[in-house]
C-alpha cells in the first residue's frame, strides 16, 4: 500500500487537534461544573485564580501533579497502577469515530473530520464502553479496600446493566440509516433528525448515558455519603485525576455521540458545521451539570429494577415497532 | 507491514492464554484473558473481518469476561491459596482435546491451508447478514430457542423456593 505523506500529516494532525481539544474541554468542564454549580446552589465557585477563577483547571492539575503519589498497603501494586489509565483510554478513543464536522477541502484532498470512518463505528463505540467497565472494576478491587470494592462491585452491576438498554436504544438508529458508519448516520440525518422518529430511544439513550457516565441520579459507585468515594476511595495525586479527567472525558464523548446519534451530528441552521457540533455537545454537558445540581441520587435496587424491568423492556419494544413501522412504510 | 503485525498479535495472543492458564490468581488471569482476546480481535480486524473484531470485543472482553469478575468480586475467591490448584485429573480430559484440536490443525496446515483473505475481500455488513439470516436462517432460530431455554433454566434455579 502506497501512502501519501500529506495524508499521514493530515491524520496526525486532526489526532493531535482531537487530543488537544478534548483535554482542554475535559479540564474546563471540571471548572464550568464547579461554577454553574455553584450558581445553582447561589455561591460564588472558584473566582480566585487569574480572572474570574478561568486559571483554576491549571491549578488544579499543578496540585494534582506534585501531590504524593502513594499505595495502600496490600494493595495489587500493578492492577493499582494500571486501573486509572484503563478508565481514562476508552473514553479517549471513542472519540476515533465521531464526525465533528463536514468534509473539508485542503490542499486538494478532502479531509474527514474524523480520525476514523469505519464501517462498524457504533460497533466500536459499544466495544469500547463496555471496557471502560475494567478501569472502575479492577481499580476499587486492586485498592484492598471494602469501601473502594464495595463501589467496583455496584459500578460493575450498574454499567453493565445500563450498557444493554443504551446498545438496544441505537438499534432503531441502525435501523434508520440503514448502516453501522457513523457519517453515514450523520449523513441520513441531513433533512429530518432522528429524534423526531425517534423520542424514545433518545429518552433511553440518554438516561443510559447518564448511568454510564456515573452522573449523580446513578453515582452509586461513588456515592459518597455512603462509600467516602466509592472505587476511586484510595487513589490520590494524578492516578485520581486520571479517574477524574477519564470521567468529564466520557462526558464529552457520549455527548457527541448523542448528539451524533439523534440531534444530526454537524447538521445545524445557520452556523457553520464544527460550530453547530460544539454546541450541541456542550448542551449535552450543561444537561449533565444541571442534573447534577438538581436530582437526588437513586437506591441502588431502585438503579438496578429501572434499568432492567423499565428501560430494557421498553427498548426492545421500541425496536420492534420500528420494525414493523419500517417494514409496513416499506 | 501487516505481516508483523499480525506476527506482534499472535505472539501476544498466545502468550496472553498461556499466562491466563498458568496464572494462580483468578484476577490476573482474567486481564491476561481480557489482553489477548483484545489482540485477537486485532488479527481479525487484520483479516478483513472487523464485525467478528467488535464482536469478539463487546461479547467476550466486555461481556462474559466482566461477568466472570463479577462473580470472583463477589464470591472473593482467589485468598484462598493454592487449594484450587487443578491436579492430574482435571487437566488430563483438556489436555487430550487441545491434542486432538493441535493434530487436525498441523493436517490442515501440512494440506496447504487456505489461503488468508486480502484486504479487498473484506465482507460487507449486508453479505454477512443476507448469509447468517437467509442461508443460516433455521441454525440461528435453533441456537436462539437454545439460548432461551437456558435463560428460563437460570431463571428457575435462581428462584427462591418456598419461604
Amino acid at each position: 500500500m502506497i501512502y501519501d505523506p500529506l495524508d499521514i500529516a493530515l491524520m496526525l494532525a486532526k489526532i493531535a487537534l482531537v487530543f488537544f481539544v478534548i483535554l482542554t474541554l475535559a479540564a474546563y468542564l471540571v471548572f464550568a461544573e464547579r461554577k454553574v454549580l455553584a450558581w445553582i446552589q447561589d455561591r460564588k465557585g472558584p473566582n480566585r485564580v487569574g480572572p474570574f477563577g478561568l486559571l483554576q483547571p491549571l491549578a488544579d492539575l499543578i496540585k494534582l501533579l506534585t501531590k504524593e503519589d502513594f499505595r495502600p498497603i496490600g494493595a495489587d501494586k500493578w492492577l493499582f497502577y494500571l486501573a486509572p489509565a484503563m478508565a481514562a483510554i476508552p473514553a479517549i478513543m471513542i472519540f476515533a469515530v465521531i464526525p465533528f464536522g463536514a468534509p473539508l477541502r485542503l490542499f486538494g484532498h478532502t479531509v474527514q473530520l474524523q480520525v476514523a470512518d469505519l464501517h462498524v463505528g457504533l460497533l466500536l463505540f459499544v466495544a469500547l464502553s463496555s471496557l471502560a467497565v475494567y478501569g472502575v472494576a479492577l481499580g476499587g478491587w486492586a485498592s484492598n479496600s471494602k469501601y473502594a470494592l464495595l463501589g467496583s462491585i455496584r459500578g460493575l452491576a450498574q454499567l453493565l446493566s445500563y450498557e444493554l438498554s443504551m446498545g438496544l436504544s441505537l438499534v432503531p438508529v441502525v435501523m434508520l440509516a440503514r448502516s453501522f458508519r457513523l457519517s453515514d448516520i450523520v449523513a441520513a440525518q441531513a433533512g429530518c433528525w432522528f429524534i423526531v422518529y425517534q423520542p424514545l430511544a433518545f429518552m433511553i439513550f440518554l438516561i443510559s448515558i447518564a448511568a454510564e457516565c456515573k452522573r449523580i441520579p446513578f453515582d452509586l459507585p461513588e456515592a459518597e455519603g455512603e462509600l467516602v468515594a466509592g472505587f476511586h476511595t484510595e487513589y490520590s495525586g494524578m492516578r485520581f485525576g486520571l479517574f477524574f479527567v477519564g470521567e468529564y472525558l466520557n462526558i464529552i464523548a457520549l455527548g457527541g455521540l448523542a448528539a451524533t446519534f439523534f440531534l444530526g451530528g454537524w447538521h445545524g441552521p445557520l452556523l457553520p458545521p464544527v460550530v453547530c457540533f460544539s454546541v450541541k455537545v456542550l448542551a449535552f454537558a450543561f444537561l449533565f451539570i444541571w442534573i447534577r445540581g438538581t436530582l437526588p441520587r437513586l437506591r441502588y435496587d431502585q438503579l438496578m429494577h429501572f434499568g432492567w424491568k423499565i428501560l430494557t423492556p421498553l427498548a426492545l419494544l421500541n425496536i420492534l415497532v420500528t420494525a414493523w413501522w419500517l417494514v409496513l412504510r416499506g | 507491514m501487516e505481516a508483523y503485525l499480525f506476527y506482534l498479535l499472535a505472539a501476544v495472543t498466545v502468550i496472553g492464554t498461556v499466562l491466563a492458564i498458568t496464572e494462580k490468581h483468578p484476577v490476573h488471569a482474567i486481564v491476561y484473558l481480557v489482553s489477548s482476546f483484545f489482540s485477537l480481535a486485532a488479527i481479525f480486524f487484520l483479516l478483513a473481518a472487523p464485525l467478528i473484531a467488535m464482536f469478539e470485543v463487546i461479547i467476550y472482553a466486555g461481556a462474559v469476561m466482566v461477568l466472570f469478575m463479577f462473580v470472583i468480586m463477589m464470591l472473593d475467591v482467589g485468598r484462598s491459596g493454592d487449594g484450587l490448584r487443578p491436579g492430574l485429573r482435571q487437566w488430563l480430559p483438556a489436555m487430550l482435546l487441545a491434542g486432538v484440536i493441535l493434530a487436525l490443525l498441523g493436517m490442515m496446515l501440512a494440506h496447504g491451508g487456505w489461503p488468508a483473505p486480502g484486504a479487498g475481500a473484506a465482507a460487507t455488513l449486508r453479505d454477512f447478514s443476507l448469509t447468517l439470516f437467509r442461508q443460516h436462517g433455521v441454525a440461528i432460530e435453533i441456537i436462539s430457542l437454545q439460548l432461551l431455554f437456558a435463560v428460563v433454566g437460570a431463571l428457575y434455579f435462581g428462584k427462591r423456593r418456598g419461604p
